[in-house]
């Protein structure tokens, strides 16, 4: 067994999603303190610069399989690939961002080499030679403290936007493995036969900024002013369930308990109560706007500024100022 | 085709209020409910057996009140429900769980498909039905929006899976386990009929024995990741603050705020 922190840097047609870089910034701090290297794992086809972008970004080392069976993600195929690894190498630990392929990928790994995981973290810390991390459970109600056994690697996920994305340094050096495939497209049972691209379309997991209208829009038309000052902001939108159940806006743009769970640098919350199902999806947003036009809405405990107000006069008047600042 | 569908009795988490805060809700249960993703894998097993025929099994690893969240099951529509509880599980993580799952879907035998939900409201998790497809060595289809289509006979399914970046298209050979997020369905109610059935089913309950696993291997014994304590949300200082005035005087004070806080 070694002290070394394995870290899957998620990418999609060569381009990294920052949650691997946010992932392998925990795996930098991990290292250090476990006093091991820390090594990236890049899975694609024609992957050759993200592996050199990674040690930039702070790995000492990098394994790189580059195979037409890992072009897309598939979890067999990258999970193979992983597991292989994990076990000629011996990490102390394995990191990934919890994104949908993170949380499925580590899931999938951990059971095949029998240790510990622990989903989606927002706190990770070693304590002696293991790792301590915090999550949210219960929909974010409570926090659980989670440590692991003797089995390694302890498997982490780590929460989108949570841990900062190192600073990338362009002098680094370091040294690049290849690995091959572990799996024969012959032997990978599922085969992908086609993709909708949701690009263009709302993302609300990666926006920094989230204009989101609730039951107080009053109807599909009322998210045009949330629409308009989601735009002006460069941000994305979002939506209560009441909205979403009511109709008005597709589902994909609802925040909370059944719908995604964001934290945004910004999250402005137009005509929403505030209930405990709605909040568990954003109320880690870092800073909360709420309109509402009842002044003992449940969303002004859990806002840092709040307007109480009919949304449609304060949302255009904020949209009007913001065009005037933002020129 | 045969369907296992994997079913958690979690807490009701539209319980929490002012006064029943998370920690409350855990320790003291409550009204406890159905998953709310396992009655969408509930409502697609069920889907799928009125196309294609076969048997729908329902089951749950828990206390012996999981049975309750097995008759909701049966009163959907369920064929069978089998309830595996047994002390010496206690305590585990969702590998140990997921160990429990895979022996009992084994013993259950001849399944094309095994249906869990996205994850879990108590633990939220979103791994142990991943967890059960490595351990039977089976496919895995995660975030399951669409059936497109099965084939029981020739052993396939073709499915649509929820990414962050789109919707994939993907097929994969049976037997293979699958996870129901919110958009493949929507639950249908228990019928009248089938409450009674469910209320007068005995729902078989297996326990470590009638597995084979090994002590070491599940609860707390075989756990690799230990939940060593559960609290509040730290609580945030940061009172509200409230702009006053008529719309363009509180949006000019608003945005020098967020200006000046640098979000924008
Ligand atoms: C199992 C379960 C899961 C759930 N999951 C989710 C989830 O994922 N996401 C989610 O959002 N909800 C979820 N809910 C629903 C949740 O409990 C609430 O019902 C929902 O969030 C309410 O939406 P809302 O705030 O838009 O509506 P309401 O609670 O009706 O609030 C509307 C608000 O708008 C204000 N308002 C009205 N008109 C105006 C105006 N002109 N200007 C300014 N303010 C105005 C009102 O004062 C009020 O505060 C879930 C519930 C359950 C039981
Ligand atoms: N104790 C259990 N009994 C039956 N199914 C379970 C159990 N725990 C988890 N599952 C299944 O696994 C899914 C994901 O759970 P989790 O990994 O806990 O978030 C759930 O939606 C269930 O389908």
């Amino acid at each position: 067994m070694s002290n070394n922190v394995f870290v899957w840097i998620q990418q999609a047609g060569g381009k990294a999603d920052s949650i691997g870089w946010e992932a392998l910034g925990v795996g930098r701090t991990v290292a250090n303190d476990l006093g091991g290297q820390l090594a990236a794992i890049v899975l694609g086809e024609n992957v050759a610069g993200l592996a050199q972008e990674a040690i930039q970004y702070g790995a000492d080392t990098v394994f790189v399989a580059d195979d037409a069976t890992l072009t897309n993600f598939r979890l067999e195929a990258y999970a193979a690939v992983i597991t292989k690894l994990a076990q000629e190498q011996e990490p102390a630990a394995l990191i990934m961002g919890a994104s949908n392929a993170g949380l499925e990928l580590s899931a999938y790994v951990a059971a095949k080499l029998g240790t510990g995981l622990a989903a989606d973290c927002t706190e990770v810390a070693v304590e002696g030679d293991s790792l301590t991390i915090v999550r949210p459970a219960l929909i974010g109600n409570v926090f659980a403290k989670v440590t692991f056994g003797d089995a390694r690697p302890q498997v982490v996920t780590v929460r989108r936007r949570v841990f900062p994305v190192p600073e990338m340094d362009a002098g680094r050096s370091g040294e690049i493995t290849n690995v091959g495939a572990a799996l024969a497209e012959d032997d990978i049972a599922t085969k992908i036969e086609g993709f909708e691209s949701a690009a263009g379309e709302v993302s609300l997991t990666d926006a920094n900024i989230i204009v989101s209208g609730g039951r107080g829009v009053a109807g599909p038309e009322g998210f045009e002013p949330i629409m308009a000052l989601a735009e002006t902001l460069g941000g994305a939108m979002g939506a209560s369930r009441a909205a979403v159940d009511a109709g008005w806006i597709p589902y994909a743009h609802q925040v909370g308990q059944t719908g995604k769970t964001v934290q945004p640098d910004l999250y402005v919350a137009c005509g929403i109560s505030g209930a405990i199902q709605h909040l568990a999806g954003m109320k880690t947003s870092k800073l909360i706007v709420a309109v509402n036009k009842d002044p003992e809405a449940p969303i002004f405990k859990y806002a840092h500024y709040g307007i109480v107000g009919d949304l449609f006069k304060y949302v255009p008047a904020l949209t009007e100022e913001f065009k005037k600042r933002l020129g | 085709m045969n369907i296992v569908v994997l079913v958690k009795q979690v807490p009701d988490t539209a319980q929490l209020s002012k006064t029943v805060d998370g920690l409350k809700l855990m320790e003291e249960g409550g009204p406890r409910i159905v998953n709310p993703w396992d009655e969408y894998a509930i409502e697609a097993a069920l889907q799928l057996k009125e196309a294609h025929g076969g048997k729908v099994t329902a089951v749950s690893m828990g206390k012996p009140e999981s049975a309750e969240a097995l008759k909701t099951a049966l009163a959907m529509g369920a064929d069978q429900a089998i309830l595996i509880s047994d002390v010496a599980m206690k305590d585990g993580d969702s590998l140990t769980t997921a160990r429990i799952l895979a022996a009992a879907i084994k013993k259950i035998g001849d399944y094309d498909l095994v249906i869990g939900g996205r994850s879990a409201i108590d633990d939220n998790m979103a791994a142990t039905a991943i967890q059960v497809a490595a351990l039977l060595d089976v496919p895995q289809l995660s975030y399951v929006a669409e059936l497109k289509g099965a084939d029981p006979a020739a052993k396939t399914i073709t499915v649509v899976r929820l990414r962050e970046s789109g919707r994939e298209t993907v097929s994969s050979k049976l037997p293979a386990v699958m996870t129901a997020v919110k958009e493949l369905n929507e639950p249908r109610y228990p019928s009248f009929i089938g409450i009674r059935k469910a209320a007068k089913a005995t729902i078989p309950t297996w326990g470590v024995a009638d597995l084979g696993l090994e002590a070491d291997q599940i609860g707390a014994a075989g756990a690799q990741a230990k939940w060593q304590d559960v609290s509040l949300p730290p609580v945030r200082e940061a009172q509200v603050e409230m702009i006053e005035g008529e719309p363009e005087e509180a949006a000019k004070t608003l945005v020098d705020k967020l200006v000046a806080e640098k979000v924008i």
